[in-house]
């Protein structure tokens, strides 16, 4: 079982815009993960799952797979939960 | 003054294309004037009586092929849409409507002996209650769930999709109501917008005002009207005519597109005809809504530029903000932080109240929280001295002449020159010349001071007729504030949504108002009004009749 624990980086948590471009990798990546936060886990490409985790910026989460190309997945998708995807909006604009 | 409580309170005398005996009226709530075919916008699908289930296979084969359905329609609108804001939420919808977890707990429900439509709604139920749970922005996508689940439900039973039609053509949009869901999907074949419900602070009518789409709201006899009739609608005097032939619908849009034109083409500072001045303004959310033609900005509604934030906006944040529109125009007011009932902001925290509107928002959130309001008058002080512009800074949801000093204080003290204070609610109207006393300018907004003086939820969809501008008590309140005004030689405007009305407006210039700001589309037709009527015309207008 591969397993990355982070922080949540963006200003409005795993909500809204991060949240969407968090599913939206997992889905492109097509490598089947899980998010765990506190006592709650769901699937990486539900967006309904991963808004109730309820995590804001700050939060602890672990994506966990035991999937062929889990390490690669989770690594991308570790990495975009580390960016402040607010603030790269707030760029963008 | 107008009559009292008519249920059409802009009963003025029939223009032309007057409705006969087969036309509607409602309240006229976005100007101008079209026709066409019209066509109704599904309502929510009814669910049928649970049917009993033989085979859950083909159930759950009814519900993966609505959810596609759904998904593959949101995914369409999304691409044919020129408004990158609308793409993104329906994409977000979309999305949604795509999960695995839905359909799972949905084909759950249909093993489990239930039939598609019904599995679909207790699965879309499932997850609204998990989303309503946690409160704040996510309690807000939970109305997004309701809105997907009727679409997927319509499409279990073969209903029409619910929401706003696509149908090739220009076609006359009719509803009970609009909601942001609805509106985001809006394209441009729809010539006008006629609801049964709804007021004139409705989500309807402010979002046509803003595209410039004529509009009637509060007119239940419309949705007997069958679909493809020809009508033509009137957004000014609320009238509608039934059964129009496509010539004579033609040229209402011909005619239409000619005032326009003669609209647009006025220039120049707001006059009235003897060319008494007042100053034409702009609401803005930010610097993106800055447009050519108005004499600067009247209401800068800053929270817009934060409310979906978990987190205060920073100072520098701000300051960046807040630059950008002062950099963007020469006269500018600055309303402070207005969370309300209609715009929580998550990231103030404020615990859910039982009566929201007579609860702690606008200034009063200082009372819990007062360091928001001093690092956002640090910022706008900070934007000043960096663009050399003098804001005009003022507070909302002032009561009392203490409240109005305290925040001027609190303004004074950082460098803000020009302070003010809005006048939303009846005790300040009775007391504004002791707020004027404390600072140098009122801005009434309209909205608001309706609510508050009918006790009529600005929303509520059967209060129509109280919360028109015209009422005779509003007016008076006004009144009140702009004789306030000039006897203390400050100026007086109104930045509700009655400032951009063509026919309230010199009316609210007869009362002694200094200055109007309204949605950019609005000006062109506010010039023209004022420049039709002298001062005392005005004058005449505002006062009451005998």
């Amino acid at each position: 079982m591969a397993r990355r624990t982070v922080t949540v980086a963006s200003a409005s948590g795993l909500h809204a815009r991060p949240a969407k471009l968090f599913v939206q990798e997992a889905v492109r990546l097509g490598v089947p993960v899980r998010v765990r936060a506190g006592e709650r886990t769901v699937p990486a490409n539900s967006m309904l799952g991963v808004l109730s985790l309820g995590a804001v910026q700050g939060t602890e989460v672990t994506l966990e797979s035991d999937a062929p190309g889990a390490d690669e997945a989770l690594d991308a998708l570790a990495a975009l939960l580390s960016r402040d995807l607010d603030a790269e909006e707030a760029l963008d604009a | 003054m107008p009559e009292d409580g008519h249920p059409n309170p802009r009963g003025s005398a029939p223009g032309p294309g007057a409705p006969g005996p087969g036309g509607l009226v409602g309240l006229g709530v976005s100007p101008g004037r079209s026709a066409g075919p019209l066509i109704r916008m599904a309502g929510p699908p009814a669910l049928p009586s649970p049917r009993p289930v033989a085979d859950p296979a083909a159930e759950v084969a009814t519900i993966a092929k609505a959810l596609e359905t759904v998904v593959a329609d949101l995914r369409r609108r999304a691409r044919e849409t020129a408004d990158a804001t609308a793409a993104e939420i329906l994409d977000a919808l979309a999305m949604m409507a795509d999960d695995p977890m839905l359909r799972e707990e949905a084909e759950r429900h249909a093993h489990g002996g239930h039939d598609a439509p019904h599995a679909l709604d207790a699965a879309f139920a499932h997850h609204r209650e998990t989303l309503a749970a946690l409160g704040g922005y996510l309690a807000e996508r939970a109305a997004d769930l309701d809105d997907l689940r009727h679409r997927a439900v319509a499409a279990a039973l073969g209903l029409p999709m619910p929401g706003i039609p696509a149908p090739g053509h220009p076609y006359v949009l009719v509803a009970e109501d609009l909601s942001p869901a609805d509106t985001a999907g809006l394209g441009g074949e729809v010539l006008a917008l006629v609801t049964s419900l709804g007021g004139p602070t409705s989500h309807t009518a402010i979002l046509a005002r803003g595209r410039g789409l004529p509009a009637v709201v509060a007119c239940p006899g419309i949705l007997d009207v069958p679909d493809g009739t020809i009508v033509s609608v009137d957004g000014r005097t609320g009238e509608i005519a039934l059964g129009l032939t496509p010539e004579a619908a033609a040229e209402v849009v011909g005619d239409d597109r000619r005032e326009r034109a003669r609209l647009a083409a006025g220039k120049g500072p707001g006059r009235t005809a003897d060319g008494h001045p007042v100053k034409l303004l702009l609401n803005i959310g930010s610097a993106a809504d800055l447009r050519p033609g108005a004499e600067g900005v009247g209401l800068f509604r800053t929270e817009f530029l934060f409310l979906d934030r978990r987190q205060a906006p920073a100072f520098e944040e701000q300051v960046a903000a807040y630059i950008e529109v002062f950099a963007g125009t020469g006269h500018v007011v600055v309303r402070t932080l207005d969370a309300g009932t209609d715009k929580p902001l998550p990231f103030l925290g404020l615990p859910p109240e039982p009566n929201p509107a007579l609860g702690v928002r606008g200034l009063r959130v200082d009372r819990v929280l007062p360091d928001v309001l001093d690092t956002q008058l640090d910022a706008i002080a900070e934007a000043a001295r960096a663009t050399g512009a003098t804001p005009w800074v003022m507070a909302p949801m002032v009561a009392t002449a203490a409240e109005a000093a305290g925040f001027a204080g609190r303004a004074r003290s950082r460098g803000i020159t020009r302070v003010g204070v809005m006048v939303e609610v009846p005790a300040a109207a009775l007391q504004a010349r002791e707020l004027l006393a404390e600072v140098d300018f009122l801005s009434i907004g309209t909205n608001d001071l309706s609510q508050y003086t009918f006790a009529a939820d600005r929303q509520h969809p059967g209060l129509a007729d109280l919360l028109d501008p015209r009422q005779p008590a509003l007016l008076k309140l006004v009144a009140m504030c702009a004789e306030a005004g000039h006897a203390a030689g400050k100026p007086v405007g109104v930045c509700g949504e009655a400032a951009g009305d063509p026919l309230l407006a010199p009316i609210l210039v007869g009362l002694g108002v200094t200055s109007l700001s309204m949605a950019a589309v609005c000006v062109p037709a506010v010039r023209d009004a004022l420049a039709r009527h002298t001062l005392d015309e005005c004058r005449r207008l505002a006062a009451p009749e005998g």
